[in-house]
């Protein structure tokens, strides 16, 4: 493994200059490999580089990256570091999504980031010329491809980036956040560093480790474990691309059987997806011995998920040691513990109504009427402390169930821009996290979450970005309708459901509505409607100060919904 | 109303769209409103593949190859006659 150095150019220019020659991205994208070696990713991002000093980007400024998968995706993020420049990668804008929408969230980071620089797809980038361009700070809007320029590459080692200081911006992470209020996790090159001196031991990384991943890298787990991880510690990295994987899911497995594969982190939803969405013929020859590590994290881990998949592909030597679990966060860098290296994942078996009536994780035994599987997301990281606490902010003991809170030596400056959300969420030094969990022999457990977030197929999607969405479809009754998560056990993952309350005269019209509301939701989110209810005036139930209660109308579905199953 | 037509729209219904089978619009667009979203459409084509016998590879999976229901079905047919 190469030696740590402090920041993200510093590195590239080290791997530059020892192993330019080194394969250090594997991109299978459609049909086809392409291999990147240390130099061309140097090289690719040095083009970048010299457009964005070109017009004028100094240390600090950010640099919004909108690119589809690909190489100029990697090069346009690495371009930035090298002129000292904060980099953020934000999902395109595919066809399925709502042009409209997608500019209006874009609109509102543009106006919060105050980026000097976007890159983007040319159809996009065309209107984001239009748009931006001589309105504000926005100095250039760059489309991907090979760079012109024609006179050669400055020296590799007189980039403005190897200058700057440890303590400044590496990068931004945007969480997605309601609309209009993105949080943009501002983290220093230090808290990168220091995030994979922790992480790297605890997974038992060498150089010789191959990392395969799917994930996008505008999300942390792609961003950090499925790029630079593998980058800046030194090893290879298979690059696929979500919407390849999602088409045939067979596609992660046969890359790291082609290229002996030992480490993929993957939502909980995946081993669900991947267990029942791979016919047997796309399993022909497919050797996952190699697979060390499949790491759960970004959702709720669910031990059912573990075992389908284990059983799933036992056959093509996936070894049971192998199933592994993580509990990250953006804010943390990524990684806040690691479970399942050292020993096989702990499955915490406990009684059901203690931990829903008390909040006790009380192990079960021969006398417990239900037994709830929780899964460990393994023991902190050596440089993370976590804690639970009330919500008077007084410590837990051990099995009893609280928010978490985290303090490390990793964690964001603050959200960019935004000292407001900074001082809520880091008050005291601890990071409040939102979820609920506890912790025993000194492992994790998730249990819940405080918030209203859901989180649907590893991505974090808020229920007020979903109720705007359906606020907006004519027919509905603006401010009556609710959002909430309901688990799917089939598909591993919570599913986003809607009860919406609708004119008495649209009823005869239901089957139009319900897909002109989900039309709306697929094409303003990320995500598409579950269970989508339809209802008469005042069905909602309200608090008293005449907000509709997203936890009471969620139980409300469910009670209707026993009783109709228990009826038939 | 033909079988196949039946089968389909009744997958469909219950998988992807959550209404009565015969209050799809046949021309409604599936894919690239969103309304059958990427993580259904492997679950469609395996299904076209163990009901009807008919491949759709996974880079057809796009509304360029079909996005109504009356566009899958034509495929499915001119397929199956091939």
């Amino acid at each position: 493994m190469i030696p740590l150095q402090e920041t993200i150019p510093e590195v590239l220019l080290h791997r530059y200059r020892e192993t330019p020659e080194q394969v250090a991205v594997v991109l299978r994208l459609g049909i086809g490999e392409r291999a990147l070696t240390v130099r061309d990713l140097f090289e690719g991002a040095a083009g970048y580089a010299r457009e964005y000093q070109g017009v004028g980007a100094r240390p600090g400024d950010v640099v919004i990256d909108l690119l589809a998968p690909g190489a100029d995706l990697l090069y346009a993020f690495l371009g930035a570091t090298l002129v000292g420049a904060v980099p953020t990668i934000l999902p395109f804008l595919t066809e399925k999504l709502d042009p409209e929408r997608y500019q209006e969230s874009l609109d509102n980071l543009i106006r919060l980031t105050r980026p000097v620089a976007l890159v983007a797809e040319p159809v996009f980038a065309a209107k984001l010329r239009a748009r931006f361009l001589d309105t504000g700070k926005v100095k250039a809007v760059l489309d991907p491809g090979p760079r012109a320029g024609g006179s050669p590459l400055p020296n590799p080692a007189s980039w403005q980036g190897l200058r700057v200081g440890t303590q400044s911006l590496a990068l931004l992470q945007h969480s997605s956040g309601t609309t209009g209020l993105q949080k943009g996790v501002a983290l220093s090159h230090a808290a990168v560093f220091r995030q994979l001196s922790a992480y790297l031991p605890a997974l038992h990384y060498s150089a010789s480790d191959v990392v395969v991943s799917w994930l996008p890298l505008y999300h942390d787990m792609g961003l950090i474990a499925g790029f630079l991880l593998p980058l800046l510690a030194g090893g290879k990295l298979v690059l696929l691309s979500p919407f390849d994987w999602v088409r045939a899911p067979w596609s992660l497995l046969q890359a790291v059987s082609d290229h002996h594969g030992t480490l993929s982190w993957l939502p909980n939803f995946a081993y669900n997806f991947c267990a029942s969405h791979v016919p047997e013929s796309e399993l022909a020859g497919v050797d996952l011995s190699s697979w060390r590590a499949v790491i759960n994290c970004s959702e709720p881990m669910v031990a059912d998920s573990h075992r389908l998949f284990a059983k799933r592909f036992r056959a093509n030597g996936l070894h049971d040691e192998a199933l592994a679990t993580c509990y990250a966060m953006a804010e943390n860098v990524f990684a806040a513990t690691q479970g399942g290296i050292e020993q096989p994942v702990w499955v915490d078996r406990v009684d059901g109504h203690v931990l829903a009536g008390e909040g006790r994780a009380k192990p079960a035994d021969a006398a417990t009427a239900r037994t709830v599987e929780v899964v460990s997301a393994g023991p902190p990281l050596g440089n993370c402390q976590l804690g639970v606490v009330d919500a008077q902010g007084r410590p837990r003991a051990d099995r009893e169930v609280g928010e978490l809170v985290l303090h490390s030596d990793c964690m964001l400056q603050g959200y960019f821009n935004r000292p407001d959300a900074t001082a809520e969420a880091l008050g005291d030094g601890w990071y409040r996290t939102g979820d609920l969990g506890y912790l025993a022999n000194g492992e994790v457990f998730i249990t819940g979450r405080k918030k209203d977030l859901m989180i649907v197929g590893g991505k974090n999607i808020y229920p007020q970005d979903i109720e705007y969405l359906i606020n907006r479809v004519p027919g509905v009754h603006p401010g009556r309708a609710v959002v909430f998560g309901l688990f799917n056990p089939v598909m591993g993952t919570e599913e986003v459901a809607a009860v919406v309350e609708v004119d008495s005269q649209v009823s005869r019209e239901e089957a139009r509505l319900s897909l002109a509301i989900r039309q709306a939701v697929a094409t303003g989110s990320e995500v598409t409607l579950g269970p989508l209810k339809l209802v008469d005036e005042r069905w909602l139930l309200k608090t008293s100060s005449g907000k509709i209660a997203r936890a009471a109308n969620r139980e409300k579905l469910l009670a209707e919904r026993d009783r109709t199953l228990g009826a038939t | 109303m033909d079988i196949l037509e039946e089968r389909l729209r009744t997958y469909l219904a219950e998988n992807c769209l959550h209404l009565p089978p015969d209050q799809i619009p046949a021309d409604q667009p599936l894919l690239s409103s969103g309304l059958v979203d990427s993580f259904h459409l492997v679950d469609l084509a395996l299904f076209v593949e163990s009901e009807f016998g008919v491949h759709i590879d996974d880079s057809e999976l796009n509304p360029g190859t079909f996005d109504s229901l009356d566009q899958l079905l034509q495929l499915i047919r001119t397929r199956r006659r091939q």
